[in-house]
């Protein structure tokens, strides 16, 4: 187990180079896979058989919820390595996350609505997988302002820490309950998670977008935590001489 | 770490019982909860025997929420939770403590009180048992899972709002489970599936949740 | 900003006769230091808050029967570096040893916690139950006392007659004494006082400062924070986290 590793790791100076060298390749991995997987999939594969071609949203929902739900695991990741470790560079990540994973959630529930449209006749309806993700809405929310309205930076980072592991530790819990509660209350009703086996065509351009929408979420992620470590270290004198090349 | 635990729970008692309001306003606000329900919809008894169960248990998460707002910032304020902080016993077990009073003299109410508030939205007499213990398993975890944000929040003046928002979604399993029993028993199906899950989340909630509040008071104690 | 604190040893005048400036009657106290601390090391220590570096690379060495005064001006980081030593605060580096072992882990700390007694700026008594109570309770905390202890230990900070007055009818200072009062009950040999003598009244910081002295006399450690001038008391060393210009 390579410890240095572990702790160079730590070094937000560290992150800030290595950063900078893989953003560029992640950047072009995001659009080009969200280009192909778009085109592929809104225009190209085929038509479902039971939903025309309003299912092909899909390909932006799933990829997006697959994101949210992952992400919410990634601050509770970051948050345990916070608290373990010490390590800063983990409070960042979770700060910085947050707010994407807000976003992916929300655009996840949006495309849910639109696809509820056609499906169902109305916008939004409390099927399991939407009300899952409301409901990790409302925990990204807590997070964000758990952090916002405590005002010294290193305390915020740690409760919002306990209450990221808190809420994972809850989220299996939570998924079940509502899955269960939607059998009880609408028993007959179509739902998203019953597909029957896709064909190539179809979920290959899924993999795509998923994977860039992954390669978007490490792009924005990295950006603002860059941003966040220039912000923190703006005494030292490696920013400062980071500032001066750019400007 | 016997004797602290009765200490604990004797100074925990004489300081509730010394502030009496403390502990009626969040009973009184279960009933102004409940009592608003009919006046928005109707008094037609079918339609307040199919909302009953949402509404009550609706009304507990709430008046939970509120009582357990204060529950830790006077000790935060006085200075007292640094000295449980720096001393030698556990803190994990004196904050269990500290929650369990707070579950019995608000919690127990509510489960004591919930009968009457059935009766006022139309439920069934037989149904009731039922009600009393839902209420009776959940309450505590209502009580364990507040008291995580009331330890993540305890150096915020920012009221009660922000802890709501930290916590109802971890509410929602409890108030599904709750009410699904509830439901059940109206319709005269078995309720003890509901029951067992209700358990379980409040064996987890007991074992687990002491060490989320003591990890959240640490943090606000060394800001 | 500034790193690194001057130690400034207060020349040692005369040796503390056991009399206490002010005349106060008290029965002899009855509880002694029982068990000697061991020497209390900070090696390096290191605060940041709010992304300022309070004081770094503090390194001191504290021997049974010292008093260190922490001065400095306001915003100094002398709190924190009493909540740092008491335990409540992690340092932002460096580490503080008690008989060799670290106080941040294991055993050191399980040691440290059952040694030290913090007094903060918040005297932690609760409004609503008597003196006595709060002393039970805070007692009970480490090792539980009698109700006669409690009484006497009223008494010697001259709150004879409050033992059962609720905390919420005393003044700001009678709340001090009260926590105070557990100097006069509780046995631990390390003492951490943050501004001990706020809202006292000039009897009642004599009787303070002897009390500390005769703690120090019998072996024990004691760490505070005053604004109040310590000079006129022997053998009391001075850490000055003072603003270097």
């Amino acid at each position: 187990m390579k410890w240095t590793f572990f702790h160079k790791l730590g070094s937000p100076k560290w992150f800030y180079d290595i950063s900078g060298r893989w953003l560029p390749w992640f950047a072009v991995a995001a659009v080009a896979l969200l280009a192909v997987g778009s085109v592929w999939g809104l225009f190209i594969a085929p038509q479902d058989y039971q939903q025309g071609n309003s299912f092909r949203i899909i390909y932006i929902h799933v990829p997006a919820a697959f994101v949210a739900q992952s992400c919410y695991v990634m601050l509770a990741v970051a948050g345990i390595v916070s608290l373990v470790w010490r390590m800063k560079l983990a409070d960042v990540a979770l700060k910085c996350a947050a707010p994407i994973g807000a976003w992916m959630t929300f655009v996840a529930l949006l495309t849910g609505a639109i696809w509820g449209k056609p499906t169902w006749g109305t916008y939004w309806v409390w099927d399991a997988r939407l009300t899952s993700m409301l409901i990790l809405l409302f925990l990204y929310f807590g997070i964000i302002a758990l952090g916002q309205a405590i005002s010294n930076r290193d305390t915020a980072a740690k409760a919002t820490a306990v209450l990221a592991i808190v809420g994972t530790v809850n989220i299996p819990i939570i998924k079940y309950s509502v899955d269960w509660w939607n059998t009880l209350h609408q028993p007959a009703t179509f739902t998203i998670t019953e597909k029957p086996a896709m064909p190539v065509e179809m979920w290959l351009p899924l993999l795509l977008m998923v994977l860039g929408f992954y390669a978007l979420f490490t792009v924005s992620l990295f950006m603002r935590m860059r941003l966040e470590v220039l912000h923190r270290e703006h005494k030292t004198r490696w920013v400062r001489d980071v500032l001066e090349k750019l400007s | 770490m016997r004797q602290i635990v009765w200490l604990l729970f004797c100074r925990e008692w004489r300081l509730a019982w010394r502030r009496p309001g403390d502990l009626l306003n969040p009973l009184v606000f279960f009933a102004l909860v409940v009592s608003l329900f009919p006046l928005a919809v109707g008094p037609e008894p079918s339609m307040l025997r199919a909302m009953a169960p949402g509404v009550i248990w609706v009304a507990a998460l709430l008046a939970t929420l509120l009582s357990l707002d204060g529950l830790f910032r006077s000790d935060y304020e006085d200075g007292s939770l640094e000295q449980w902080v720096l001393s030698p016993h556990p803190l994990e077990l004196m904050v269990l403590v500290k929650v369990l009073h707070h579950w019995l003299v608000s919690g127990l109410a509510m489960v004591v009180l919930a009968p009457l508030f059935g009766m006022m939205l139309a439920l069934p007499v037989s149904v009731l048992p039922v009600l009393v213990l839902t209420l009776l398993l959940g309450t505590p975890i209502l009580s364990l899972l507040g008291a995580v944000g009331a330890a993540l929040t305890v150096g915020l003046k920012s009221g009660g709002v922000l802890l709501a928002l930290l916590i109802l979604p971890l509410y929602i399993p409890v108030l599904i489970l709750g009410t699904g029993a509830m439901d059940a028993a109206l319709q005269g199906m078995p309720v003890t599936g509901f029951m067992l899950w209700l358990g379980c989340l409040a064996v987890l909630a007991l074992t687990l949740a002491p060490f989320a509040i003591a990890a959240g008071l640490r943090i606000g104690v060394s800001e | 900003m500034y790193n690194g604190a001057r130690l400034i040893q207060v020349p040692v005048a005369l040796k503390y006769s056991g009399r206490s400036p002010v005349n106060m009657s008290h029965p002899p106290r009855r509880f002694g230091v029982k068990v000697k601390p061991l020497p209390v090391e900070l090696d390096g220590l290191a605060c940041e808050r709010d992304q300022r570096e309070l004081f770094a690379s503090l390194s001191l060495r504290l021997e049974p029967g010292e008093v260190l005064q922490v001065a400095g001006p306001n915003g100094s980081g002398k709190t924190s570096l009493l909540r740092i030593m008491a335990g409540l605060l992690s340092p932002s580096a460096g580490d503080m040893r008690y008989g060799g072992e670290s106080v941040y882990r294991g055993a050191g700390r399980e040691n440290w916690r059952q040694q030290r007694l913090f007094i903060g700026h918040a005297p932690a008594v609760k409004g609503a139950l008597t003196a006595e109570e709060n002393l039970a309770w805070l007692c009970a905390l480490s090792n539980p006392v009698t109700t006669d202890q409690i009484w006497q230990a009223l008494e010697q900070v001259g709150l004879r007659g409050f033992e059962d007055v609720p905390c919420h009818n005393l003044s700001a200072g009678q709340h001090r004494r009260v926590a105070l009062a557990r100097l006069y009950l509780e046995q631990h040999p390390v003492w951490i006082l943050d501004e001990p003598f706020t809202a006292i009244d000039k009897a009642g910081v004599a009787a303070l400062e002897g009390h500390i002295m005769q703690h120090a006399e019998q072996g024990g450690l004691v760490i505070m924070t005053t604004h109040h001038g310590l000079d006129h008391l022997p053998g009391v060393r001075c850490l000055d986290l003072g603003q270097v210009n």
